[in-house]
C-alpha cells in the first residue's frame, strides 16, 4: 500500500508539473502549426507570470491577475509577429529577444513596483486560484485504489489544471474541425495556397500567435499563482524550452503533446521522489540525469533514431509574394 | 531572395542602420527607465560614467568585452556558414570543464605561461567537441541546430551543475565549485596598460585573455574573407546547393564551421575562470553566449563590428553596475532589457528602417541607390 | 463578336524600376478560349496576376462582365468569377484532396458541412465535366496531372466562370496535357471562359480561338487563331525575324570523350527521371538535348556532374569511369576536365551575393594558382576576374561588384568565362542563354562554337528548340526519362516537337 501511494503521489506530482508544460506546448502548437517558429514560449510565460500574480495582488482578484497575464503575454505574442510577420525577420532572433526582454523587464519592474528584491508579494487566499475538491472526494479518500485515484490524483487540482487538459481536445477539436484550424495548418504547409485562396496570411498567423499568448499567459498565470504564491524572477526556469522540446516530440500534434509533457512532468517528479533514493539494479539516479533526460531524448528523436519529427514546411521562413 | 532591396552606400549599410536600430533600442530602453520612475538621460550619463569615468571602471568594461568579443565570435562564424549557433552558452560552459582539468592538474608545477596555452587548447576542444554533435546531427540526420544546442545547453547545465556538486567540489566545501587554482593558473592583469594613460586602478580583472580576444578576431576576420575555408563556409552559408555544385563537402563544412564556433565560445571561459575567479563555479558563464546573439547581430558579423559590439556591451555590464549602485530602482537586469532590444531591433527588425533609409536616399539623389540592381530579375 | 467576359484597359505595373506590363489593353470575348503567348519575362503572368488581385495595378482599369471592377486581393477575383489555376500548384501537399477544395471556401466556421457539400460538389463536377478524382486522397500521393486537375477543381467550386491558367502544360505529359485541353474544350462548351498563358505556340493553335501576343511587357497583337500562323505569332513574339543560327562549320568530330551508359537517376522523391540513358559525346561535336522542360534532363546534368547520385550505369569520362554514387564530388569532376554551366545560375552557378571575382572563382577555389597556402590569393583572384571580365566583355567592368547587381546575361557570361576559361576538355551546359538578353545569346552561342572547334566535347541540354537546332551537331531527344530520338542539325521543328510531344511512344497526338 506504501508502494501504492508513493506512486500516486508522484503521478499527483506528475499532472502538477505537466501542466505548465502542456499550456506552453500547446501554445507553440499554434504557432508552429502557423508556420512561425516560437522560441519566446518562455519569455511569454514569464511575463504572463509576473503580470498574473503583480495583478491579482494589487487588484486582489485571480480572475483580474489571470487577465492581466493573458493580456502581456498576448502583447509579447503580437511584438513577435511584427518582427517575424510584418517585418519578415529572423524567427528565432526575435524568439529570443522577447526572452531576454521578459526575463530583464519583470525584474526591473517587479523591483520597482513591489521593492522584494524582484518578486511580487505573497498572494492571499481569493488572489490565487485554490485546489477544487470534487464532490464526495473525502468521503472516499480511504476506499483501497478507487479512494486515492479519485481524491488525490484527480481532485484537488485547481481549475487551471483541468482547463490545460480541457484544451488538449479543444486543441485538436480547434485543428481538424474548424475552418480557422484548417487554414491554420495550411499556413504552416504551404502559405501561398492560402494567399491565392484569397486569406491574409499575415492576419491567420498573427490569429495563431494571439492563441499562442493566451495559451503561455495561462502557463505563466499557472506558475505564480498556483504553484507558487506569488512571482519569484525567472521562475520559468527554461520549462519553455522544455515544452519546445515536447512538442517536437509530439510531432506538433495536440494528443501527442499531452503524453510528452505528461512524460517530462513524470520525469521531473520523479527525479524530485528519488532524490537520494536508490532505486534497484541502476542504484542512485543523479537528480541532474533526470533533469537531461528530456533534453537528450528530444535531441535523439531529432536525429531520427525513433521515428522522424516533420516540422511543419514553411515553418521558420517568413512568407513574400513570389515574382 | 537575391536582392530584397536596392543599393544603398556602404557607409549607411554599416554605419547609419545599424546606429538607428540601436538608438531605438536605446530609446525603448529609456521607456522602460521611466516606466520605474528615473531619469533615462541621468541613467544614461552614470552608465557611460561608470563605465569610462575611471581607470577602474575601464578596465572594468573590457573585461567584460574580452568575454563578449569570443561570444560574439562563435555566433558570426557559424552564422557566414548559415549556422545558427544558439548553443555558444553551453558550449562556454561545459568548456569551464577542460580548463578546470588542466588548471587543478598543472597549477602546482607549471607557470601560469605554460598553463595558459594548455588551457587554451583545452577549453577550445571541449568547446568545440561540444559543437561536434549537433553539428554532425544537422549535417547527417538534419536535425534542426537550432533546437538541438538549446537542448545541449540544458544538457551542459545539468552535467557541470552534476560536477561541481559532486567529483569537482574539493571535500569539506560547500560551494558548488572547484577548490581555487594556484598562482601557476591565474592569468597576469593587464590594468598596468590602462595605468600607463595614467588612470588609477583599484582592483580590475581586466587580463591576458583579452589579447586573446582581439587575436581571435583578427584570425576570424583572416579566417572569413582570406582563407579558402571562409570562402567555402562563405559560398554554402548564401547558398547550399552552390556549395554542392563548387565541390564543397557539406558535411565537412557544417562541422568544421560549427566546432570553430564551438571552440571560440570555449575560449571565453577562459577570461572570467582563469583571470577573475580563479575557479570554476555553477553558471559561471551566466549568459554571456545569448548576449553573443547580440554583439554578432549588431557587428553584422564582422570581428571589427564584433569588437565594438562587445565593448558597447561591456559598457552596459559594467555601467549597469555603477547604475544599480546610484539608482536603487534599476538593477543590472536593465542591462538584459538593453540586450533584448538590441537583438530586436538590430537582428529581428534589422530591415523596418531601411525603406525609409532608402526612399530618403533616392529622394536625395537618385544615382545613389543604384537601380541597377533590379537588372537581376533575368529568368 | 460575343460579348466581353473580361477587358483590360490600360494597365501598367513597375516592379522597381522593371516595368512588367505598359499599358496593357486587352479584351476575352465570353465563351471563348483565349490564348496569350510570349517568352519568358513578356508579363504575361504578371499581368493575369493583376487580374486575379494577387497584385495591383499601378494604374489602369479592368472590366468583368462589361463593369468596372475593383481587383484588391484574390478574393475580389474569386467574387467576381475568376479562377486561375498557377503554374506552381497552390495545393497543401499534405492535405486531402477536399482539405484543399474547401480552403478559403468554407461554408461557415466548422468544417462538416464544407465537408459534405464539396463532397457531392465534386460528384457533381465530375459528372458534368468527367473530372475524376478521390476526394480524400493526399495530394503529395496523386500524380502531377492529378493536381492539377485538384486545381481547376478549386477554381469551379468556387463558381469560376473565368479560368485562367499559366503555363499549364510545362509539368504535363503528352497524354496528360491532352486530356487538359478535352477539359477546357468541355468548360468552353459550358459557356465558361478560358484564358491559357504559355509560350508554347503549338498549343495555342491547338486549342485558343483568339491569341494575343506580349513582347518585354507590351501587347503587341491579338489574332483569331483560324487567321494566323505559327511563324507569325513566332515573329510577333521575338519582335524581329531573329536568325539564331549562328554560322559555324561542318564538326570535325573526334574520339569519345565522354559516355554515358545506361545511366539511371531518380529524384529526391524516387521518381525515376532518367532512365537507362545510353549515349556519347565525342571530341569536336555539340550534343544537344532537346525536351519538354522535367523530362529529367535536369538530373541527367546533375548526375553527370556530380551533383545528384545516380542509381546505376556508367559514365566515363576520357575512358575512365565517373563514381556515381554520389561520392564523387564536382571538384574531382572539374580536376578531370569536366566543366559544368548549371541551368539555375542564380542558386547553382553563382552566389548572387559575392563580388564578382569571387565569383569566378567557384569550384576553382582549390586551383593552386588561386592560393597561397591556405589563403585566397585575392591579387591572382582579381587579376584573374578582371581579365575574364575583359575577354567576355562582362558589364559593368568591376570585379567587386556584388554579383546580384549584374543583369541576368552578365551573370552568365561570368559563369561561362569561369568555365570555359579553364580550358575543359568536356563543357556540360544547361540552358546557355534562359533569362538572357538578345547580344548576349549570340555572343554565348559563339563562345560554344569555338569550343567545340577546339576540339572540345561540348553538351548543351535546352528546352529552346530553336537553340538547340542552331547549335547542335547532333540532336538527341529526351521524353519521360528517355531518349526517345536522335536526330541531325538539319531536323524540322515539327519533327523534333513530335518526338518531344513523345509520340513515338504513344499514339496520342495534339
Amino acid at each position: 500500500m506504501d508502494i501504492f501511494n508513493a506512486i500516486i503521489q508522484v503521478l499527483d506530482s506528475t499532472v502538477r508539473l505537466s501542466v505548465p508544460l502542456l499550456l506552453a506546448c500547446l501554445a507553440g502548437l499554434y504557432s508552429e502549426r502557423a508556420g512561425i517558429f516560437d522560441i519566446g514560449l518562455e519569455g511569454k510565460m514569464l511575463v504572463g507570470a509576473f503580470a498574473g500574480a503583480a495583478a491579482a495582488s494589487v487588484f486582489h482578484s485571480a480572475l483580474i491577475g489571470l487577465g492581466m497575464a493573458v493580456l502581456i503575454s498576448v502583447a509579447f505574442a503580437l511584438v513577435h509577429g511584427f518582427a517575424s510577420i510584418t517585418h519578415r525577420g529572423n524567427q528565432i532572433v526575435s524568439g529570443v529577444a522577447i526572452n531576454f526582454i521578459a526575463a530583464g523587464s519583470t525584474i526591473i519592474l517587479g523591483q520597482a513596483w513591489f521593492q522584494q528584491g524582484g518578486r511580487t508579494p505573497a498572494l492571499q487566499p481569493g488572489e490565487r486560484f485554490e485546489a477544487i475538491t470534487w464532490p464526495g472526494a473525502d468521503a472516499i479518500r480511504d476506499v483501497p485504489i478507487i479512494g486515492p485515484i479519485y481524491a488525490e490524483l484527480l481532485s484537488g487540482h485547481s481549475i487551471l489544471v483541468y482547463f490545460a487538459f480541457a484544451m488538449v481536445p479543444f486543441t485538436w477539436w480547434v485543428l481538424y474541425r474548424t475552418r480557422f484550424g484548417l487554414r491554420l495548418r495550411a499556413v504552416g504547409e504551404n502559405p501561398a495556397a492560402v494567399d491565392t485562396a484569397g486569406i491574409s496570411v499575415a492576419w491567420l498567423r498573427y490569429r495563431a500567435l494571439i492563441c499562442t499568448g493566451i495559451l503561455t499567459g495561462f502557463a505563466g498565470a499557472y506558475l505564480s499563482m498556483v504553484q507558487n504564491g506569488g512571482f519569484v524572477k525567472d521562475m520559468t526556469a527554461g520549462k519553455g524550452y522544455i515544452a519546445l522540446a515536447a512538442l517536437i516530440f509530439a510531432k506538433w500534434k495536440p494528443v501527442n503533446a499531452m503524453f510528452a509533457c505528461l512524460l517530462f512532468g513524470f520525469l521531473d517528479a520523479a527525479s524530485i521522489r528519488l532524490q537520494g533514493t536508490p532505486l534497484p539494479i541502476v542504484g542512485k539516479v543523479s537528480v541532474q540525469f533526470m533533469q537531461a533526460l528530456p533534453y537528450v531524448l528530444t535531441v535523439i528523436l531529432l536525429a531520427g533514431f525513433i521515428g522522424k519529427a516533420i516540422p511543419p514546411r514553411a515553418g521558420g521562413v517568413p512568407y513574400v509574394k513570389e515574382r | 531572395m537575391s536582392t530584397p532591396y536596392a543599393k544603398l552606400p556602404a557607409w549607411a549599410d554599416y554605419g547609419l542602420i545599424p546606429l538607428i536600430n540601436l538608438s531605438v533600442a536605446f530609446i525603448v530602453a529609456g521607456f522602460v527607465v521611466m516606466l520605474v520612475g528615473e531619469n533615462p538621460l541621468r541613467a544614461a550619463v552614470i552608465l557611460v560614467e561608470g563605465a569610462f569615468g575611471k581607470g577602474t571602471g575601464i578596465a572594468f568594461t573590457l573585461f567584460y568585452a574580452t568575454t563578449f568579443i569570443f561570444t560574439g565570435l562563435s555566433v558570426a562564424v557559424a552564422a557566414h556558414c548559415g549556422l545558427f549557433n544558439i548553443g555558444t552558452e553551453g558550449q562556454a560552459y561545459i568548456a569551464g570543464l577542460g580548463i578546470a582539468i588542466v588548471c587543478l592538474s598543472f597549477d602546482s608545477t607549471l607557470p601560469w605561461w605554460l598553463t595558459f596555452p594548455l588551457a587554451i587548447v583545452a577549453s577550445a576542444l571541449v568547446g568545440a567537441l561540444w559543437a561536434l554533435i549537433p553539428a554532425y546531427l544537422q549535417a547527417k540526420r538534419g536535425s534542426h541546430i537550432v533546437i538541438t544546442t538549446i537542448m545541449f545547453n540544458f544538457i551542459a547545465a545539468s552535467i557541470m551543475v552534476y560536477l561541481l556538486v559532486g567529483p569537482l567540489k574539493p571535500a569539506g566545501s560547500q560551494a558548488p565549485q572547484t577548490r581555487n587554482f594556484l598562482a601557476g593558473a591565474e592569468l597576469p592583469k593587464l590594468n598596468w596598460i590602462i595605468e600607463l594613460f595614467g588612470a588609477k586602478i583599484r582592483s580590475a580583472p581586466l587580463n591576458i585573455s583579452f589579447l586573446l580576444a582581439l587575436a581571435m578576431a583578427f584570425l576570424v576576420w583572416l579566417l572569413i574573407w582570406r582563407t579558402k575555408l571562409g570562402y567555402e563556409m562563405r559560398t554554402y552559408g548564401h547558398s547550399p546547393k552552390a556549395a554542392r555544385y563548387a565541390g564543397i563537402s557539406e558535411t565537412r563544412i557544417i562541422i568544421t564551421a560549427m566546432m570553430i564556433s564551438g571552440a571560440l565560445a570555449g575560449m571565453m571561459a577562459l577570461n572570467p575562470v582563469m583571470g577573475d575567479q580563479h575557479n570554476v563555479a555553477i553558471d559561471f558563464v551566466s549568459g554571456a553566449g545569448f548576449v553573443g546573439i547580440a554583439v554578432a547581430l549588431m557587428g553584422r558579423l564582422h570581428p571589427v563590428g564584433i569588437v565594438l559590439a562587445a565593448m558597447l556591451f561591456g559598457m552596459l555590464y559594467q555601467g549597469g553596475a555603477e547604475l544599480a549602485f546610484e539608482m536603487p530602482a534599476i538593477s543590472r537586469d536593465m542591462i538584459v532589457i538593453i540586450q533584448g532590444l538590441v537583438i530586436l531591433f538590430a537582428g529581428a527588425l534589422e530591415h523596418m528602417f531601411r525603406p525609409y533609409i532608402q526612399a530618403l536616399f533616392a529622394s536625395f539623389s537618385p544615382k545613389s541607390v543604384g537601380m541597377q540592381a533590379v537588372n537581376g530579375k533575368g529568368a | 463578336m460575343a460579348q466581353a467576359a473580361i477587358e483590360l484597359i490600360g494597365i501598367n505595373k513597375s516592379f522597381g524600376a522593371v516595368r512588367a506590363n505598359r499599358d496593357i489593353n486587352l479584351e476575352i470575348a465570353r465563351g471563348t478560349i483565349h490564348g496569350i503567348v510570349g517568352e519568358n519575362g513578356a508579363g504575361k503572368s504578371t499581368l493575369m496576376s493583376i487580374l486575379y488581385g494577387f497584385y495591383q495595378a499601378d494604374s489602369g482599369e479592368i472590366r468583368v462582365g462589361g463593369k468596372p471592377a475593383s481587383i484588391k486581393t484574390p478574393n475580389d477575383a474569386i467574387a467576381l468569377g475568376i479562377g486561375m489555376v498557377h503554374q506552381h500548384f497552390m495545393l497543401v501537399d499534405n492535405f486531402s484532396v477536399l482539405e484543399n477544395i474547401i480552403l478559403g471556401a468554407e461554408n461557415d466556421a466548422l468544417l462538416k458541412s464544407s465537408i459534405a457539400k464539396a463532397r457531392s460538389e465534386l460528384e457533381r463536377l465530375e459528372r458534368e465535366y468527367g473530372l475524376e478524382v478521390d476526394p480524400d486522397a493526399i495530394i503529395e500521393e496523386l500524380p502531377v496531372g492529378l493536381q492539377q486537375r485538384v486545381e481547376i477543381l478549386k477554381a469551379l467550386y468556387r463558381g469560376a466562370e473565368i479560368l485562367i491558367l499559366d503555363e499549364p502544360t510545362g509539368v504535363l505529359t503528352p497524354a496528360e496535357a491532352d486530356h487538359l485541353f478535352r477539359i477546357l474544350r468541355q468548360l468552353k462548351e459550358q459557356g465558361k471562359t478560358v484564358v491559357l498563358i504559355t509560350h508554347k505556340l503549338r498549343e495555342i493553335m491547338a486549342i485558343t480561338d483568339t491569341v494575343s501576343v506580349m513582347r518585354q511587357g507590351t501587347m503587341v497583337a491579338t489574332r483569331e487563331t483560324g487567321k494566323t500562323t505559327v511563324e507569325e505569332l513566332a515573329e510577333l513574339m521575338v519582335g524581329r525575324r531573329v536568325l539564331l543560327r549562328v554560322e559555324k562549320g561542318e564538326a570535325a568530330a573526334g574520339g569519345v570523350k565522354l559516355a554515358i551508359k545506361n545511366l539511371t537517376v531518380r529524384d529526391s522523391r524516387g521518381v525515376t527521371m532518367v532512365d537507362d540513358i545510353s549515349f556519347d559525346v565525342r571530341a569536336g561535336e555539340i550534343v544537344g538535348i532537346a525536351g519538354v522542360a522535367g523530362n529529367g534532363q535536369s538530373e541527367l546534368l546533375e548526375a553527370v556532374s556530380g551533383i545528384r547520385r545516380a542509381v546505376s550505369g556508367s559514365v566515363m569520362l576520357d575512358g575512365k569511369p565517373i563514381d556515381l554514387t554520389g561520392n564523387a564530388d564536382p571538384g574531382e569532376l572539374r580536376d578531370r576536365g569536366l566543366a559544368h554551366v548549371p541551368e539555375d545560375r542564380h542558386h547553382v552557378g553563382l552566389v548572387l551575393a559575392f563580388e564578382e571575382n569571387e565569383n569566378s572563382i567557384l569550384g576553382y577555389h582549390d586551383d593552386p594558382r588561386y592560393l597561397r597556402g591556405p589563403f585566397l590569393n585575392i591579387d591572382a583572384i582579381m587579376a584573374d576576374a578582371s581579365d575574364k571580365i575583359e575577354k567576355y566583355d562582362i558589364r559593368p567592368g568591376n570585379p567587386r561588384l556584388k554579383t546580384a547587381n549584374f543583369s541576368g546575361g552578365n551573370q552568365q557570361k561570368i559563369v561561362l568565362a569561369r568555365e570555359i576559361e579553364q580550358d575543359p576538355g568536356v563543357l556540360i551546359v544547361g540552358q546557355p542563354t534562359r533569362g538572357v538578353d538578345v547580344g548576349a545569346i549570340e555572343f554565348i552561342h559563339k563562345r560554344l562554337i569555338a569550343m567545340r572547334d577546339q576540339g572540345k566535347a561540348v553538351l548543351v541540354v535546352s528546352v529552346e528548340l530553336d537553340e538547340i537546332r542552331s547549335l547542335s551537331d547532333r540532336i538527341l531527344v529526351m521524353f519521360a526519362g528517355r531518349i526517345v530520338g536522335e536526330r541531325g542539325p538539319d531536323a524540322t521543328e515539327g519533327e523534333l516537337g513530335l518526338l518531344m510531344a513523345g509520340v513515338e511512344h504513344q499514339e496520342a497526338a495534339l
